[in-house]
């Protein structure tokens, strides 16, 4: 057990996620070059980069859309075998995207329930015929959504076609449902590109709350450096496929090589 | 009223009635085309295969009995015993779930990520394949189907709106067919129930998750696999509630596959992906090809129901190439 606390009070334990030497072609692209690096339970991991530099490979290969050709996954300690990204979500990883990708033809609302769906129980016969315990089942989940819409503020539009809202609140709805799953692991792919300052504010606050009252060990990719600096324990940074800087805010801040990395190539 | 046009009200209804058979198959494909993006070619045939199965199972025939009988030179058909009519169609439907996880298993699962055309060409060559198999199983007779629906005309109809013709008309009531009566009524019911299960359950929100997005929804644990293989069971399901209707109609035959391609029109009309647009297109190729046949069918020869409901197609698609539902298509460049 190597348990350390924050300094604002949160707790962090054991290595939950490893990846190891992990490399990712695409025909004659390495989109991923040896890379490894560790989430601890209950931190807020940061990926940064420029454009192209790997991050959201990165992220596709934790949930399994990506099968890497080398390396080695460990996941609560276990390796981990080539699995597919349903199996992966139902061992507790969900995620967001960058583009956003909701269901367009539902609502808010139906949206954040089928983050439930790893967890719910009953037969499909039984919920053909709605059978008590399928009734049941719903109505508690149900539940558990409306309290998520409560966190994320997001009352007004739960019966709102999702195709309907505005960007912002697209992203937030699409982590409410990625916190439906009860996740162990949250992935966010740039959960705040394309807000304003005041959005930012918001998501910022809360993946903060979610982190601290759910405790929920989060990944995120971000290109505002002065977000990830705030909100993130500990930060990799990657540059066409390598990993160039690993450590806290401040390490990464005065490593050189970050430094040009960012100074040398343009990004948004 | 004159009497013209109470016949020609009658046509209406008994051309929306018949509608309602070409709604149903075409549902079975859009189920299939929104979950998988697969045009399945093999629906009009599981509706052969589904009757075919049923009457099987209702006379106690012996699955294959000609070819036993040739390999083997035994005189067997059947087991000599009737099963009631509902627990054949359950045992039907059991054989068409069974027939969707073959389906997801030998063909779907190999197919992932191949372009549409490829798996269009799977399901012509599943269709074939089905209409032999059909035919080995059960063999190629015309077969009379018969699971107690009502039939012949309703004298309770036709007595009570004779009088909507009037004194010195020759206006005798509508006839309507009970069995079409009963086939609207149970296609209805169809429709409400599998809206039902798709708005409220668990598995209904992941059905529609995988239409929507697949990536996403493999996200949050939906397997793919999995949902295809309910898609087809509920397509054989809509399969074998239209073999039923055909069946009890105008026997149980092979011709029953082609009258199913009437689907294809009725798609184009109310959009690929449209559940509202695969009834409304049903119904109104129904009623709109009877019309016609009534009013200029006279005029230009008759036989017009071969060939209108493509040609009221083709026109649509010079306007609305999206159908009167579909979503419209646009191309990001
Ligand atoms: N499915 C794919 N097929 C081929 N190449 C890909 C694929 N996905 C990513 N790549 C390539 O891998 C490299 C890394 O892409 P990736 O999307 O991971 O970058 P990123 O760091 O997320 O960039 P951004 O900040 O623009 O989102 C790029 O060169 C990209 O073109
Ligand atoms: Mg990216």
């Amino acid at each position: 057990m190597t348990s350390t606390v924050t300094p604002d009070g949160r707790t962090i334990g054991d290595v939950l996620l490893e990846v190891k030497n992990i490399t990712l072609r695409f025909g004659g692209v390495e989109a991923i070059k040896n890379i490894s690096f560790d989430v601890r339970e209950g931190e807020i991991r940061a990926i940064i980069g420029p454009n192209g530099a790997g991050k959201s490979s990165m992220l596709n290969v934790i949930n399994g859309f990506y099968h890497p050709q080398e390396g080695e996954i460990f996941f609560h300690g276990r390796k981990r075998n080539a699995m597919k990204p349903s199996q992966i979500a139902r061992q507790g990883i969900a995620r967001t995207f960058q583009n956003i990708a909701l269901f367009k033809g539902m609502n808010t609302l139906d949206n954040i329930m089928t983050g439930c769906f790893t967890h719910m129980k009953t037969s499909l016969l039984e919920q053909a015929i709605w059978w008590g315990r399928a009734e049941r089942e719903e109505y508690v989940y149900r539940e558990k959504v409306e309290h998520i819409i409560d966190f994320l503020e997001i009352q007004a539009i739960r019966k709102t076609p999702v195709g309907a809202l505005p960007y912002g609140l697209q992203k937030r709805v699409e982590l409410a449902r990625a916190l439906a799953a009860e996740p162990k692991l949250l992935l966010l792919d740039e959960p705040m590109a394309g807000m304003n300052v005041e959005e930012k504010e918001d998501m910022c606050r809360f993946i903060l709350d979610v982190n601290a009252e759910f405790g929920t060990t989060t990944v995120l990719i971000e290109h505002d450096m002065g977000v990830v600096m705030d909100i993130s324990d500990r930060v990799v940074v990657l540059d066409y496929g390598r990993k160039i800087g690993d450590g806290v805010p401040d390490e990464v801040r005065s490593n050189q090589e970050v430094i040009d990395a960012y100074l040398g190539v343009a990004h948004d | 009223m004159s009497a013209d046009f109470l016949y020609a009200i009658e046509v209406l209804l008994n051309g929306l009635m018949a509608g309602v058979m070409y709604s149903l198959v075409a549902l079975g494909f859009v189920l299939i085309f929104k979950a998988s993006g697969v045009f399945n070619y093999a629906q009009g045939v599981m509706a052969l295969f589904a009757a075919l199965t049923l009457v099987g199972i209702m006379n106690g025939e012996v699955p294959f009995s000609h070819l036993i009988n040739a390999m083997f030179g035994t005189q067997v058909h059947d087991f000599g015993w009737h099963v009631p009519a509902l627990a054949a169609i359950g045992l039907t439907a059991v054989v068409m779930v069974f027939f969707a996880i073959l389906v997801e298993k030998l063909i779907l699962k190999h197919l992932i990520g191949q372009e549409p055309i490829i798996l269009f060409m799977a399901t012509i060559g599943l269709a074939y394949f089905m209409e032999g198999f059909g035919d080995m199983m059960w063999g190629a007779d015309i077969k009379p189907l018969d699971v107690g629906l009502p039939k012949g005309g309703s004298i309770w109809i036709e007595e009570n709106t004779a009088w909507l013709g009037g004194e010195g008309q020759r206006f005798f009531g509508f006839f309507i067919d009970k069995l079409d009566m009963s086939a609207t009524l149970v296609a209805a019911i169809l429709v409400i129930a599998l809206t039902l299960f798709s708005q409220y359950t668990a598995t209904g929100r992941a059905l529609r998750a995988v239409a929507d997005d697949h990536q996403a929804a493999l996200s949050v644990g939906i397997s793919l696999r999995a949902i295809w293989v309910i898609t087809w069971s509920i397509a054989g399901f809509v399969a074998l509630v239209a073999g039923i209707m055909w069946g009890s109609k105008s026997g149980v035959q092979f011709s029953l596959a082609f009258i199913a391609l009437k689907a294809l029109p009725v798609l184009m009309l109310g959009g690929f992906t449209s559940i509202p647009g695969a009834i409304v297109g049903g119904l109104i190729i129904g009623m709109g090809e009877k019309l016609f046949e009534f009013l200029a069918g006279p005029l230009i020869g008759g036989a017009t129901e071969n060939w209108f409901a493509y040609v009221l197609a083709l026109i649509f698609l010079v306007f609305r190439p999206q159908g009167l539902f579909g979503e419209r298509i646009i191309e990001r460049v």
